[in-house]
């Protein structure tokens, strides 16, 4: 799949949204605060709404092209988008809601049988059902089921979990990356919760106040944020790919290189996680220091400070990458120095492992 | 009779943006501030022999308006439209476009999105407006006696031979057209009821 938006320009309350990027990769994530213009720009691409200017080309269809008056209407685009509020058609019932994006697009073919889609998100019990009478979860998994049996080529998703609480995402979760892995479509994820963009996005597209800051692999923008606006929103924190060696009464252990750190066991099976730190969460101390409860002492060495306000970023050499935010008096106590040896602490719960 | 012209209109109010929008909205309404009277002698002279539209239609299709069957439906449209559009208006500005839209991506044209999903959606107001109109159509009575007269067996409407009647002396007569006017009131609005809670259950 590719995704050309190029030279895009929408005037919007606070700002021009202005976009110019090229989208690869098979789930991409529009990551970004809310109001950032995310909708808008998904409204776009669906053919919703129309810019200023814009050329954005699909494959090797262009579907908007302002300069040449040319915009696909929407029902012609075969690009599916569940929008944040669902609009799941409150006067029809679910079989209803699901079939009508079968009905109008023709085919007898469609790309999806409704049978492996019903399947897949777990819906054939809801099948006769009003759509009032649904759970969250379950009109979330109709509505992306609904998108999908219009045998789109484009799927936009605009915040699905956001409405949802936290079990209940977890739930939601496996059904985004069985549609990813099953049917094979590419995605943009609009999200503004980074674990999220970190289990289902290869790439990520930056987007704040309108403009798109950065676009990259997902680890690369965590990791190495392009400027100090991205390192602000992302968080800069630690983020490595690392594997869960062994499970015991809820802790996790799990190894990245040669370092083993404890953490809680997160609820999902899989072995292969990114782990993530934030700077707040990691303490240091002498090299030398007596035990404590902190489950994770790691010997490192400080590559570089960098003073950020009232705070003081550390980069370590624990064996990886480690980044610690400490106050300034404490830097200047701990006498901290490039080169020099410490101690990094890191609670278990600190840790959070996310399946990548 | 006026439905598919007063909803052509009540869409265009809500989801467009046009030049002349004010006016046609204004025209549109103007019959329910008017005396109907008055109404019906603005419509007597742009569809009399020797009005604008009158006159093209005499002198080039042989169709007469005035005093026939065909004033009378033009009157009762003309003075029922308002309420039609009014509430029908309203009714799609309540319906979220992002359904629409939605409905969009999903393959639908504009017909199809407008028959499944706005129509069903506004159905409720589409409804009430209906009714009201119809019962503007019923009681009708200054525009049509000024552009269609009241002709018996030609152009007499309920209302119209009611008064007739009443003015006659015949009683009898005048209290049979009431009950029928009655047992039409009643139907029609037991049945605006009926659908209304129909859908309400659903």
């Amino acid at each position: 799949m590719s995704l050309l938006l190029k030279n895009i320009s929408l005037p919007l309350e606070h700002f021009t949204l202005k976009v110019d990027v090229a989208v690869r990769s098979r789930i991409t994530a529009i990551f970004g605060p809310s109001g950032a213009g995310k909708t808008s720009l998904l409204d776009l691409i669906a053919g919703l709404r129309h810019a200023q200017s814009a050329f954005i080309q699909l494959d090797d269809r262009v579907l908007t092209d302002t300069a040449k008056g040319l915009s696909v209407p929407p029902h012609e685009r075969g690009i599916g988008y569940v929008p944040q509020d669902l609009a799941l058609f409150p006067h029809l019932s679910v079989r209803q809601n699901l079939l009508y994006g079968c009905k109008s697009n023709g085919t007898s073919n469609p790309l999806f049988a409704f049978e492996h889609v019903a399947e897949v998100l777990e819906i054939q019990p809801l099948i006769s059902r009003g759509v009032t009478e649904l759970s969250g979860g379950e009109k979330q998994r109709v509505a992306l089921a609904r998108a999908l049996l219009a045998s789109p080529r484009l799927l936009l998703l605009d915040e699905p979990l956001a409405s949802l609480d936290a079990p209940l995402k977890a739930k939601i979760i496996p059904y985004l990356t069985r549609i990813r892995d099953e049917f094979r479509i590419p995605m943009l994820y609009v999200t503004h919760d980074r674990l999220e963009a970190l289990a289902l996005a290869d790439e990520i597209v930056v987007l704040v106040n309108g403009r798109a800051l950065q676009t990259g692999p997902v680890l690369d923008v965590f990791n190495r944020p392009a400027s100090a606006d991205v390192a602000k929103f992302v968080g800069m924190e630690t983020l490595q790919p690392g594997n869960i060696t062994e499970v015991n009464e809820g802790l996790a252990t799990v190894k990245i290189r040669d370092v083993t750190l404890t953490a809680l066991a997160p609820d999902t099976t899989a072995r292969e996680v990114f782990v993530c730190i934030r700077g707040e969460d990691v303490t240091l101390e002498q090299a030398t220091a007596p035990a404590s409860s902190v489950r994770n002492r790691l010997t490192a060495r400080v590559v570089a400070l960098r003073t950020e306000g009232a705070l003081v970023r550390v980069e370590l050499d624990a064996g990886f990458p480690l980044f610690a935010l400490i106050t300034r008096p404490a830097c200047t106590e701990l006498a901290l120095r490039e080169g020099e040896s410490i101690t990094a602490l890191v609670k278990a719960p600190a840790i959070h492992l996310v399946p990548r | 009779m006026i439905t598919p012209l007063g909803l052509a209109i009540a869409w265009l109010l809500a989801r467009r943006d046009w030049l002349g929008k004010s006016i046609v909205e204004t025209l549109v309404s103007l019959p329910l501030v008017m005396p109907p009277v008055a109404t019906g002698l603005i419509l007597l002279k742009i569809f009399g022999r020797r009005g604008p539209i009158g006159g093209f239609l005499h002198d080039q299709l042989n169709v007469d308006v005035i005093f026939t069957w065909r004033a009378v439906l033009l009157a009762l449209g003309v003075m029922s439209l308002p309420l039609l559009v009014r509430s029908a208006r309203v009714a799609f500005e309540e319906v979220n476009p992002r359904f629409e839209q939605i409905a969009r991506t999903l393959g639908a044209g504009n017909w199809r999105v407008f028959f499944t999903i706005t129509v069903p959606l506004a159905a409720r107001g589409i409804l009430a407006g209906m009714i009201l109109a119809f019962a503007r159509a019923l009681g009708e009575f200054g525009a049509t006696i000024m552009i269609a007269g009241n002709i018996p067996g030609k152009t007499s409407t309920l209302s119209l031979a009611i008064f007739q009647d009443v003015q006659l002396g015949d009683d009898s007569h005048a209290f049979r057209l009431l009950g029928v006017s009655v047992v039409l009131a009643f139907t029609a609005v037991w049945f605006s009821e009926f659908l209304l809670r129909r859908r309400k259950t659903k």
